[in-house]
C-alpha cells in the first residue's frame, strides 16, 4: 500500500494580469456601492442583497458567467477567475448570491452537459445575471449523501431541506429528488421560502419548502448525484478563496488599526506580544493564498488532483478565516466589540464558513482516504 | 551587449560539454571549465562565473547539465559559501578579492564559515564582542565566535568584528575574511543535544588580518552583514519538493505499514499536520513561480518559520507514533557530520535536531519581529541602545 506522491499536473498557483484586472474591477465596484456602513445598513434591513449591486457585478462586469462557456451565453473563463472576485467579496464581506448562484448552481447545472434545453437555457439567465439560482441542499452538505432529496410523484415537488444559503434571493430552487434533479421556480405555489435567523447576516439562510410543485426535471437519479457533487466540490474549493479574501481584509485592518492606537504612550502595534501574532496571521494567509489558488487552479484545469486539493484548502482556509477573524475582534479591544465596528461581520461569515461544505474535520476525514491515511 | 537568453544559455552548456565531456573530464577540472564559461551562477557577472543573465534562468543550465551526467558542485557542502560569502564578496569586494574567492569557492576547493554568533551576541548579533585593532597594515583580532558550522573544514571564515568601541554597537563594526589556516584561529567541536558536533567555537587570539581582506569600508561590516544575512534567509530550497518530501514522509509510510501503532488522537494530529505540511509545500512552490516570475515576494521571510514549526510538531508525533521505540535513541555516539540532515536517522534524532530549525539561522521570535516590521509596517519596539557607545552598554 502507498500514498500517491506526485502530482499529475504542475499548479500555476500566481495571479494573470487578467486577474488582477478582474480583481480591480469587482474592488472598485464594492468601494462604490458596498462599504462597510452599507453593508451593515443592508443586512439589518429587509433586503440584504442590493438588486443593483448584483446586476453590476454579474451583468455589467460579467462575472456570474465566468464559468459558462460563451456558446451558452457567459464568459468562457474558469475557475481561477471566479476565486479573484471571491477573494474580493470575502474581503468585503459581500452579501451577495456569488457563491451559490454563480458559482454551485452554475457548476451543478454545467456538470449535466447538455448543450441545448432546459439547462442550457437556464444557464444562459444565470450568466447574464437575469436570474438567481440556489440548489437546494443545507448549506453545510459537503457531498450528495447530505443533500436530503425530496420525493416526486407525477412530476409535483415535495419536501422539505432546511439552511438553503440565499435560497430567499433565487429565482429557481435546484431540487435534488429521488427521481432526478429538477428546476423549481421559487414563486411557483406550493414552494414556500421561509427565511431563518443566520449566524452571518451577510448570507441569508431559509428553509424550503416543497408541497407539490411544479418542477422541471433536469437529470435523471445518476446524473444529478454526479453534477449535485460537482457543484459542491467547486463550492468547497472556491469557498477558500472567500476564506482567503476575509482572512487578508482582517490582517490589513489590525494591522492599521494597531499602528494607530496609542496605549501605555506607544502604538498597541509596537509591542511584540501583538506584533508576533500579527506576523503569524501573515504567515497564515500567505499559506492559505497557495492553498486556495492550488485548488481554484486544480477546478480549472480538470487536474484529477482536484478532491485532495479541495479538501486541503478547505481543512485549512477554513481554520485561518475564523483565526484572522477572531484575532481581529482581540486586536481591535473594545471597538471589535461593537456593532457599528464590521469586525463582527467577518467573524459571523468566517465562523459559518467554516461549516459551510463540509467542516475541517470532515475534509481532513477525505484526505484520509484519499491519500491513504486510515483511521485506527 | 544584451543578456543571454535561454537558448543562448543552452548553447553555450552544449559548447561546454562539448569541450569537457563529463565521462572524460575530472570534477574539479569539469567544475572549473563550468566556472569559466560563466555558467556557474548565470546572473553573476562576466569572469566571476556569470554572464550577467537572469537569475531564473540558472535552471535552464542545471538541467541540460544534470541530463548529461555532469558532476555538481555539491551545494549543500559548500553552502555557508555560496549562500553567504559569495554574495556578500560580489557586493562589497574589490576587484582582487572577487578574482581570488569566488573561483575556489564555487568549484568547492574552498570551502568557507561564518563567524558571526558569539556567546554573548546571538540574536542581538550588533552586540558582539570580538576586537580587530589596528597594527599598521593589519587588523589583530580577538574573541569568541560559536556555532560556526564547518569550521573545521574551512579554509576561509566570513568575520564581523568590532572595530571602534566608542561608537554605538551597529556603527563601530568591520567586516573581515579570515584565514582559517592562521595561528590563533582554534576550532574547538561543539557538542549538541543530538550528541554530534555538527558546530564549532571558534577561539581567535592575535590573528592578524590584512586591510586588504577587509570587506567594505571600516565601521560598515554592520550593513555588510545585512547582505550576508538577507542572502541566508532567502536561500531556502530551490528544489521542487515533492508530496510528502519533507519531514512528514517518515511519518506518513510508519502510519501506512504499522496499523498496530495507530489511535484516533494520532490520528486527528497527523492528518493536521499533513495538511499543514501540504500547504507549507504549495507556498514554497508559489514562491518559486513568483521569484521565475520575476515578482519575488516576502513570503521566504515566513517559510522559515513554518517549516522549523512543522519539523518540530511533525517529529515530535512520530516519537509518540512509534510507542516502545520511541524510548529508544539510534546512537549517542559523538561524530563530526560534514552535513546536516535534518531528516535523516531516526524519529529520535530528527526530533531534538529539529529544536535548533528554530533558533538557527534567526530565532522564530526575531524572525516574526522582522516580518510584522517590514513585510507588515508595524512600528519597533523602543530601544535604549541606540545612540549609546557600545563600551557603555551594560553587559
Amino acid at each position: 500500500m502507498s500514498a500517491p506522491t506526485e502530482e499529475t499536473h504542475a499548479p500555476d498557483l500566481l495571479y494573470s494580469e487578467a486577474e488582477e484586472d478582474l480583481r480591480a474591477a469587482v474592488r472598485s465596484l464594492l468601494a462604490d456601492r458596498s462599504d462597510a456602513p452599507t453593508v451593515l445598513a443592508r443586512v439589518e434591513s429587509d433586503t440584504p442583497y442590493d438588486p443593483h449591486l448584483w446586476k453590476a457585478l454579474a451583468a455589467d462586469i460579467g462575472t456570474a458567467g465566468l464559468l459558462v462557456p460563451e456558446k451558452l451565453g457567459g464568459q468562457g473563463a474558469s475557475h481561477r477567475e471566479a476565486a479573484v472576485v471571491l477573494e474580493e467579496l470575502g474581503r468585503g464581506v459581500t452579501p451577495a448570491p456569488y457563491l451559490t448562484s454563480a458559482v454551485v448552481a452554475t457548476e451543478t447545472l454545467l456538470a449535466l452537459g447538455a448543450p441545448d434545453g432546459p439547462v442550457a437555457g437556464l444557464l444562459g439567465d444565470l450568466a447574464e445575471g437575469r436570474k438567481v439560482a440556489a440548489l437546494a441542499v443545507p448549506f453545510t452538505a459537503s457531498t450528495p449523501d447530505a443533500a436530503q432529496p425530496s420525493g416526486v410523484v407525477a412530476g409535483r415537488v415535495t419536501g422539505a431541506v432546511t439552511g438553503v444559503a440565499d435560497a430567499a434571493a433565487a429565482d429557481v430552487l435546484l431540487v435534488p429528488t429521488t427521481d432526478g434533479l429538477y428546476a423549481v421556480e421559487a414563486g411557483a405555489e406550493g414552494v414556500a421560502v421561509e427565511p431563518l435567523v443566520p449566524l452571518d447576516l451577510t448570507r441569508p439562510l431559509a428553509t424550503v419548502t416543497l408541497d407539490g410543485a411544479a418542477g422541471t426535471r433536469l437529470a435523471d437519479g445518476a446524473s444529478a448525484v454526479a453534477a449535485v457533487r460537482r457543484g459542491l466540490l467547486a463550492g468547497a474549493g472556491l469557498l477558500a478563496s472567500e476564506q482567503l479574501g476575509l482572512a487578508e481584509w482582517c490582517l490589513t485592518e489590525t494591522v492599521r488599526y494597531t499602528r494607530e492606537r496609542h496605549q501605555f504612550n506607544r502604538p498597541v502595534g509596537s509591542f511584540q506580544a501583538l506584533k508576533h501574532r500579527m506576523a503569524q496571521l501573515w504567515l497564515e494567509v500567505v499559506s492559505a493564498r497557495a492553498a486556495a489558488r492550488n485548488a481554484a487552479d486544480a477546478l480549472a484545469t480538470g487536474s484529477p488532483d482536484t478532491p485532495l486539493a479541495v479538501a486541503v484548502a478547505q481543512a485549512y482556509c477554513s481554520g485561518v478565516a475564523v483565526h484572522a477573524a477572531e484575532e481581529c475582534v482581540q486586536l481591535h479591544g473594545g471597538i471589535g466589540m461593537t456593532w457599528e465596528h464590521p469586525a463582527h461581520l467577518y467573524l459571523k461569515r468566517a465562523k459559518a464558513d467554516s461549516i459551510a461544505y463540509g467542516t475541517a474535520g470532515r475534509h481532513r476525514e477525505t484526505i484520509a482516504e484519499l491519500v491513504e491515511l486510515p483511521a485506527p | 551587449m544584451t543578456a543571454p537568453d535561454a537558448a543562448e544559455l543552452r548553447r553555450r552548456t552544449q559548447d561546454l560539454l562539448a569541450a569537457h565531456p563529463p565521462a572524460t573530464t575530472g570534477r574539479t577540472e569539469f567544475l572549473k571549465a563550468r566556472f569559466d564559461a560563466g555558467l556557474a551562477w548565470v546572473h553573476y557577472p562576466a569572469g566571476l562565473g556569470g554572464l550577467d543573465a537572469p537569475r531564473s534562468l540558472q535552471p535552464v543550465v542545471d538541467a541540460e547539465l544534470a541530463a548529461a551526467g555532469a558532476p555538481d558542485n555539491d551545494p549543500r557542502r559548500i553552502g555557508i559559501g555560496l549562500g553567504m560569502a559569495a554574495p556578500t564578496i560580489l557586493g562589497y569586494g574589490t576587484d582582487e578579492q572577487k578574482q581570488r574567492f569566488l573561483r575556489p569557492l564555487w568549484v568547492g576547493e574552498e570551502v568557507w564559515c561564518q563567524l558571526f554568533s558569539e556567546p554573548g551576541a546571538g540574536s542581538d548579533l550588533a552586540a558582539l564582542g570580538t576586537r580587530a585593532v589596528r597594527d599598521g597594515e593589519d587588523w589583530v583580532v580577538d574573541g569568541q565566535k560559536v556555532w560556526t558550522s564547518s569550521a573545521h573544514l574551512a579554509r576561509w571564515a566570513i568575520l564581523i568584528a568590532r572595530t571602534d568601541p566608542d561608537l554605538p554597537k551597529h556603527r563601530g563594526i568591520s567586516y573581515f575574511i579570515c584565514d582559517m589556516t592562521d595561528p590563533g584561529v582554534e576550532v574547538r567541536p561543539l557538542r549538541q543535544i543530538t550528541g554530534e558536533a555538527e558546530f564549532n567555537e571558534v577561539f581567535l587570539t592575535g590573528v592578524r588580518i590584512p586591510d586588504s581582506r577587509r570587506l567594505g569600508p571600516v565601521g560598515e561590516g554592520w550593513k555588510v552583514a545585512q547582505t550576508t544575512l538577507m542572502n541566508e534567509r532567502v536561500s531556502i530550497g530551490g528544489a521542487r519538493i515533492p508530496r510528502e518530501g519533507g519531514m512528514i514522509g517518515p511519518v506518513a509510510r510508519t502510519w501506512r505499514e504499522r496499523p498496530e501503532l495507530r489511535t484516533h488522537d494520532l490520528h486527528q494530529r497527523l492528518l493536521t499536520l499533513w495538511v499543514e505540511a501540504e500547504v507549507a509545500r504549495l507556498t514554497g512552490t508559489r514562491l518559486r513561480q513568483q521569484l521565475v516570475a520575476g515578482q519575488p515576494g516576502p513570503e521566504g521571510s515566513g517559510m522559515k518559520l513554518a517549516f522549523a514549526r512543522l519539523n518540530q510538531e511533525i517529529s515530535g508525533l512520530e516519537v509518540e507514533l512509534l510507542g516502545e521505540e520511541g524510548l529508544l535513541y539510534g546512537d549517542w555516539t559523538m561524530r563530526r557530520p560534514e552535513l546536516v540532515d535534518f531528516t535523516g536517522r531516526d524519529a529520535g534524532y530528527r526530533y531534538l535536531r529539529s529544536k535548533g530549525n528554530s533558533i538557527e539561522g534567526g530565532t522564530s521570535e526575531v524572525l516574526l519581529n522582522i516580518v510584522a516590521e517590514r513585510v507588515l509596517g508595524l512600528p519597533a519596539e523602543p530601544r535604549n541602545d541606540k545612540d549609546v557607545a557600545w563600551k557603555d552598554l551594560a553587559r
